[in-house]
């Protein structure tokens, strides 16, 4: 893999770049691989680059149906955070957020995190109470997080209204290393890394079966052919009850439209990441300039990965009467993803009940910051049988009733 | 220099002048001039500055599929940033200053970037910035933040002066474009009865044929088009706007149309925008075809324009964007800007036609006036920075040597048309690539499908592929009665009207000019104008693997700026599908997202601003209570007094008096948010038993009893006091949060589980004024007003009657939520205020005074009561509050039962509700958790507890609060410590949750 840094780009320039390598490779599927990972997500491409970094599994293919990093990873509003509530969730997202902060290092790839901060506005006496809460967690998990003023807030942001009439803002939950980071450059540079370790990654290749021997799993088949393997992880998002399906067994999960859009680009004037979950809407402004805007998910199951008008105007109008001076600018493109629901709405990350076979979904709306996490504790989960960070996020959960539920804290999606 | 023609213009009225201001200079234009052709008019060409590299640049397109000409419109709180200049309807004292340079738009220091160009291709950030890590955050960043962007952000305490409002229609086609093709269509499909809603988003109609010229049935196309109207405008089943632009199709025939009352006439009467929100059974797109740039070096300096706009510039409003003109085309259609310009009086030097064949028809028109035609030539490169120069001419098919130079001030550019498919394409329509037209059009097997499963898009003229007049106008023609016919109206079938115009051959694609152009002319060869994407980025995307459409925009941001591609995304699919070797259908499309061009936010969220964001629910004391103190909290779409706070005082002083009061004289609480739900029916007593953990269908008639609610996964989602009106009906009293959930879960379950049960329900919340007269003196004031019997005796706790109290029709329930003697009075809403004031007037005397919801809070923690949101947040089960007297043993079933029993709810672990007291005295920390020995597997501090609610109780003068505590019950007496995020530890002791009354004897007197 040839560096990457200001000096390569300089000597490239000189021949007009056209020396340049691929970024990965694109093979032919060899007939067997140690692990196999459906799905080049984030999700997929982390879990496949820990497992080669960290326990030097390197037989890796990671097959896709589509277009690497074209699914969520490529469709989400790029917010990095870590302050949940719940000990599980902040623990495997505080490590994602963690891995993010050095991750165009460990990469050579810059994936532009950005620590700018997230901020949670409090708008009612219930969420100020619940904020206070997570505060309290947040401090006994490690997880650095503070409760600010309404002044505070102001500082931090500019352009917002404190003084709406109809829910002025009480204070916010301020995470001052949250932030966000280029959401295709996180696909990108994995699978650059992922490709240098040798490992395959097969794009326009569908899984169209799970072949099993004895209740273990013994390869897939494929729009390209069979191919072996001795464990299987599944990280398709939104697909993954169909894909369990093939393996014989069903997932608590639903698929539901998440909505975002973003406005036209202008100069810099938000620096920070906003979430007014009362009013239900988030939003922070990407380098380009665009203000980047999310809010709810459609209130039916669909697999249409279009954005739909009602939530855009939920959203929007929240977010005008947040910060008035977004009403003369405008909407440039609207859009949808299909994000996997967990009752609990918390991940899915756990062995299945056939053998050497694991999930890793169920993220909802906030998977993208925790991909390196999710990478890293699917990881050792498939190695070594056991991870702290997602032991909790087991399928056993729900005969259990040993939900994670966060929202407690956070009912808006993120 | 570009300027206006002594003739010509048939939009403008040359004897209204109009004064505008641009970059702070006062500039002349006339009525009907978009802001791009009066600023040509006055020789400004260069209107700002790209996205990247800071190079200038100049209007390239005549509508809105303009990347380049974008300004910031207006002043103060009218200020808006990024508005198209050839959109934007001139008017007498606009001002607008360009765009994304400093200090000013001649000279501006980021255009260093423009020298360093090389350095920095495509994806350039992906590769640097990496070392050290802390540098992105605080130096890279921030310099590329500031040089990104574009338009000047509105200040940042701009309050929107304009309003906007939503407008909701229904027809039965929606016919999407003003020109002749959806003029046609639309004409077409009224004849049928059919109620039609035509949209076209600029100012006037005909859309390019009056510029294209040809004839219509014999009449010029401006006749045809006036004529067409006429009838349009007496047919009372058509409705017709322009300056609406259809600019979202959403699934079943729902779309968006985006009309601009007031952007041309700022500050008139009204709302400014006006979002239409359709519902359409059928809907015609007649939205016409774009131009497509060349790409040739230089393609970006200002002066080069596409030819179909330099001839709008010329016969629509009279301009020319300058006097030497070179034409480069590779089809017929240029040869009209040609033609049009030379007859305006313009130098035209010669067409240089890619094609070695030359034109056809209009090519012979061309050179009979006296045009020189190069057949097979190529532009090799444009010279000029700031303006047009010169070009360099040399053969299409070399690699750009051998040129020739030729002076020329503008150079009009056509690489084909592509038809308009976004709206077709925003549901899902598919699109199939002609070869022979070199174009996307869309799919007629393969439509958006309805909710029916057929198709509710019907593409028209242009938009759907055919180019030449009758061609498009017999296509509408057919679009109109097939979509009539698909929304269930019989078309009378007509001949469609007869369009001649010139024969045209046919184009040959050309994606590079010259076609092997060496690497230093593809650098320089533009796709993207706004965001600087070149050919050559393009080609080094699909050199590093960046293979997929998808990959190549997001890696290049090639189709990513504020035109979305428009002009961008054709030519660079195609030098995509070249570099890879594949053909372009292969290689698609990225997707087409509404809207069609960029809306207003303000549009979006229409009416619901300020005051009216969301409805304020008010309850028949809402008024009173404004008038007297209310601190408010909002609670759902209510609003609740916090306290009552009188003058001088603070809100937390208010709060103690309140809570005193109530437990020493009287308090009076405005309870009617508390949700009020009637089941009712034969089976309703099955019902409750099935909603509720304890038993309900064995309440007597007249009695009350507290019930839980739970969740199919047992967790504790609501509370109240359920009441039996008679043997088959009984009122549910839910959290005021919650009555409108709980009402969607017990209509969910009746209707999904139990559809068989003889059961309804019915949310009377807003029926009744509900208020809680609580305190020692209770009694004495419902004795004072007189009626009915309020002894104990006649109601004692959780009994209920209907009566007379003064002479309000009450129902008043003996139940107590603060352990005080407590009656909860039910009147019809219409008597809520008067039957509050009435109690505040007859209280005087026994001390009344309202409480709000803190005190609300204050009385039931002193008594241990949980509430639902504190105690509970979705994961706790009321075994975990002590609650397990409230569950039924005797039950079969009920919801949550099933769930109760898996392994971690009755695991002895849970964490349990106790009582907490601070050693000090002082108020716990909300939120804290009680830290525990060590830390667990992923290094975070155990803990053993939380606190779910804490007050300071001035009845007791001293902190006071509940918790979950680890074997809480079991530690009666031991101290645990919280830690607050203020660095200081808090030490409780876990006593009983109940701190005053404990034996409950006040509330049952």
């Amino acid at each position: 893999m040839k560096h990457y840094s200001a000096f390569a780009v300089a000597r490239e320039a000189l021949r007009y770049h056209t020396g340049w390598e691929r970024a990965w490779r694109s093979p032919e599927p060899k007939k067997r691989y140690d692990v196999i990972i459906v799905g080049a997500g984030g999700h997929g491409l982390a879990t496949a680059y820990y497992l080669g970094k960290n326990y030097g599994i390197q037989n890796v293919a990671i097959i896709e149906k589509g277009w690497l990093g074209g699914g969520n990873t490529g469709r989400n509003t790029t917010i990095i955070r870590s302050n949940y509530l719940q000990d599980p969730s902040a623990a495997i997202y505080e490590k994602a957020r963690s891995l993010y902060e050095g991750l165009s290092q460990d990469l050579n790839y810059n994936v532009m995190f950005s620590p700018r901060g997230v901020m949670m506005l409090a708008q009612t006496q219930h969420e100020i109470r619940g904020y206070q809460r997570t505060a309290h967690a947040n401090a006994l998990q490690g997880v650095k997080t503070e409760w600010i003023t309404p002044e505070r807030v102001k500082e931090l942001v500019p352009i917002i209204n404190l003084d709406g009439p109809r829910y002025p803002v009480l204070g916010a939950l301020w995470q001052e290393r949250g932030g966000t980071a280029r959401h295709d450059a996180v696909a990108w540079g994995y699978a650059r890394a992922c490709s240098a370790m040798g490992m395959d990654i097969i794009q326009q290749c569908e899984v169209t079966g799970v072949r099993s021997e004895n209740g273990h799993v013994v390869g897939v088949d494929t729009t390209k052919g069979a191919i072996d393997c001795d464990k299987l992880g599944m990280v398709v998002a939104g697909h993954s009850g169909q894909l369990a399906e093939m393996a014989g067994f069903r997932l608590p999960l639903e698929g539901i439209a998440l909505q975002a859009l973003v406005s036209e680009p202008i100069k810099p004037c938000m620096d920070v990441v906003v979430m007014a979950n009362t009013v239900h809407g988030y939003m922070s402004q990407s380098d380009k300039g665009e203000m980047v805007i999310g809010g709810g998910t459609d209130g039916f199951n669909n697999y249409t990965q279009r954005g739909s008008f009602h939530h855009a105007e939920e959203t929007v109008r929240a977010l005008v009467e947040t910060f008035p001076m977004i009403s003369r600018l405008k909407m440039l493109r609207q859009w949808g993803g299909i994000v996997d629901m967990t009752g609990d709405r918390s991940p899915l990350i756990s062995k299945t009940p056939l053998g050497g076979c694991f999930i890793n979904g169920g993220w909802g709306t906030g998977g993208f910051k925790a991909i390196p996490g999710s990478g890293w504790g699917m990881a050792q989960l498939m190695a070594t049988g056991h991870s702290p960070l997602t032991e909790a996020f087991s399928l056993d959960r729900f005969k259990e009733g040993r939900f994670i539920d966060e929202s407690v804290a956070a009912g808006v999606a993120h | 220099m570009s300027t206006r023609l002594a003739k010509q213009g048939r939009l403008i009225d040359r004897s209204k002048q109009i004064t505008f201001k641009f970059n702070g200079t006062t500039m002349r234009g006339f009525e009907g001039d978009t802001l791009a052709s009066a600023l040509m008019a006055n020789d400004q060409m260069m209107m700002g500055r790209s996205f990247k590299y800071h190079r200038p640049r100049g209007v390239v397109a005549s509508g809105a599929e303009e990347p380049n000409a974008l300004v910031g419109l207006g002043e103060g709180a009218r200020f808006e940033p990024n508005q198209r200049a050839t959109t934007t309807e001139l008017f007498e004292g606009l001002t607008s200053i360009s765009q994304n340079h400093w200090p000013n738009l001649e000279f501006d220091v980021g255009a260093v970037n423009t020298a360093l160009a090389r350095f920095l291709p495509a994806g350039f950030y992906y590769k640097m910035f990496i070392h050290p890590q802390p540098f992105w955050k605080h130096v890279y960043e921030p310099i590329i933040r500031h040089s990104a962007g574009l338009g000047k952000a509105p200040d940042k305490e701009t309050k929107d002066a304009d309003t906007y409002e939503h407008f909701y229609a229904f027809a039965d086609v929606l016919v999407v474009g003003g020109g002749v093709a959806g003029l046609q269509a639309a004409k077409a499909a009224a004849q049928s009865g059919a109620k039609v809603l035509l949209v076209e988003q600029t100012s006037h109609w005909g859309g390019r044929a009056p510029v294209d010229g040809g004839t219509i049935d014999g009449l010029a196309p401006d006749a045809w088009v006036e004529q067409t109207l006429t009838e349009l405008k007496a047919t009372d089943n058509v409705t017709i706007r322009t300056r609406t632009m259809g600019s979202g199709v959403y699934d079943h025939g729902y779309a968006l149309a985006y009309e601009r009352l007031t952007d041309h006439t700022p500050g008139a009467p009204g709302p400014r925008h006006r979002l239409w929100r359709i519902r359409a059974k059928q809907i015609v797109t007649a939205t016409g075809a774009i131009e497509r740039p060349l790409s040739f070096a230089g393609n970006d300096v200002p002066g080069v324009m596409l030819a179909s706009a330099m001839r709008d510039y010329v016969v629509n409003w009279g301009v020319t964007p300058g006097q030497r003109v070179i034409v480069a085309t590779n089809n017929d259609d240029a040869y009209r800007t040609a033609i049009s310009l030379k007859k305006a009086g313009v130098d035209v030097l010669r067409v240089i036609d890619a094609r070695t064949s030359g034109g056809g028809a209009l090519a012979d028109e061309a050179r009979s006036l006296g045009i020189r035609v190069d057949p097979g030539k190529a532009i090799a490169k444009v010279k000029g920075g700031k303006r047009v120069k010169k070009v360099a001419i040399c053969n299409q098919d070399g690699i750009g040597g051998a040129r020739e130079e030729v002076a020329c001030d503008a150079i009009a550019m056509s690489g084909g048309w592509s038809p308009v498919v976004h709206l077709w394409s925003h549901c899902g329509g598919k699109l199939i690539w002609d070869d022979a037209l070199a174009h996307f059009r869309p799919d007629p097997a393969r439509p958006p499908l309805g909710a029916d499963g057929n198709g509710f898009v019907v593409p028209a003229g242009a938009a759907n592929g055919p180019v030449s007049l009758g061609d498009v106008l017999a296509d509408a023609q057919t679009a109109g009665e097939a979509a009539a016919n698909a929304a269930g109206f019989t078309p009378k079938t007509a001949d469609a009207p007869k369009g001649v115009s010139e024969l045209e051959l046919p184009l040959e694609p050309v994606w590079l000019m010259p076609a092997n152009a060496d690497m230093p002319l593809r650098m320089k060869a533009w796709l993207d104008f706004q965001n600087d994407v070149k050919v050559s980025d393009v080609q080094l995307a699909a050199r590093e693997g960046y293979e997929s459409v998808e990959h190549t925009k997001r890696y290049t941001t090639l189709g990513m700026a504020t035109d979305q591609g428009k002009l961008s995304n054709i030519n660079g699919l195609a030098t995509l599908a070249n570099a890879l070797g594949e053909d372009i259908p292969q290689v698609g499309t990225t997707t087409f997202r509404p809207p069609y061009t960029p809306i207003s936010m303000g549009s979006i969220g229409g009416e619901a601003r300020g005051e009216v964001f969301q409805p304020i629910r008010k309850t028949p004391v809402h008024e009173w209570n404004d008038a007297n103190g209310a601190d408010w909290e909002p609670v759902g779409h209510w609003r609740r007094p916090y306290a009552y706070v009188r003058p001088g005082e603070g809100v937390h002083d208010a709060v103690n008096r309140e809570v005193k009061n109530a437990r020493e004289n009287l308090g009076l609480l405005d309870a009617s948010t508390l949700g009020k739900i009637i089941v009712k029916g034969p089976d309703a007593g099955k019902f409750l038993d099935m909603m509720y953990t304890n038993m309900m269908s064995n309440l007597k008639p007249g009695k009350c009893r507290y019930g839980l609610m739970c969740s199919e996964n047992g967790f504790l989602i609501d509370d109240g006091v359920v009441a039996r009106m008679d043997d088959d009906t009984w009122l549910c009293h839910t959290t005021t949060g919650g009555a409108e959930r709980i009402h969607g879960h017990m209509e969910e379950w009746m209707q999904t589980e139990w559809w068989d049960w003889n059961v309804y329900v019915a949310n009377v919340t807003e029926q009744y004024a509900q208020i809680a007269v609580v305190g020692p003196n209770a009694r004495k004031v419902l004795e004072k007003l007189g009626g009915m019997d309020v002894s104990d005796a006649a109601i004692p706790f959780m009994g209920w009657a209907d009566g007379k109290i003064g002479d309000f029709d009450c129902r008043m329930f003996r139940i107590s939520f603060s352990g005080e003697l407590s009656c909860e009075i039910a009147v019809p809403a219409s008597q809520g205020l008067a039957f509050w004031e009435a109690l505040i007037e007859a209280g005087k005397e026994f001390g009344v005074m309202p409480y709000g919801t803190e005190a609300l809070h204050i009385l039931r923690a002193e008594k241990g009561f949980i509430m639902i949101g504190d105690e509970t947040d979705g994961t706790i089960i009321p075994q975990d509050l002590g609650l397990n007297w409230a569950i039924s043993k005797k039950k079969e079933d009920f919801l949550g039962k099933r769930a109760q029993q898996r392994s971690h709810m009755t695991d002895r672990n849970r964490w349990k509700l106790v009582g907490l007291e601070t050693v000090d005295g002082s108020v716990l920390p909300d939120g804290a958790y009680a830290a525990g020995e060590g830390v667990n597997a992923n290094g975070q501090r155990n803990v053993i507890g939380r606190v779910t609610s804490t007050y300071y109780s001035a009845n007791l003068d001293r902190g006071i609060a509940m918790g979950l505590v680890l074997h809480g019950p079991d530690r009666m007496g031991e101290v645990i410590e919280f830690p607050g995020t203020d660095g200081k530890i808090y030490k409780a002791k876990i006593v009983d949750p109940v701190f005053y009354d404990k034996e409950g004897k006040k509330q049952n007197v």
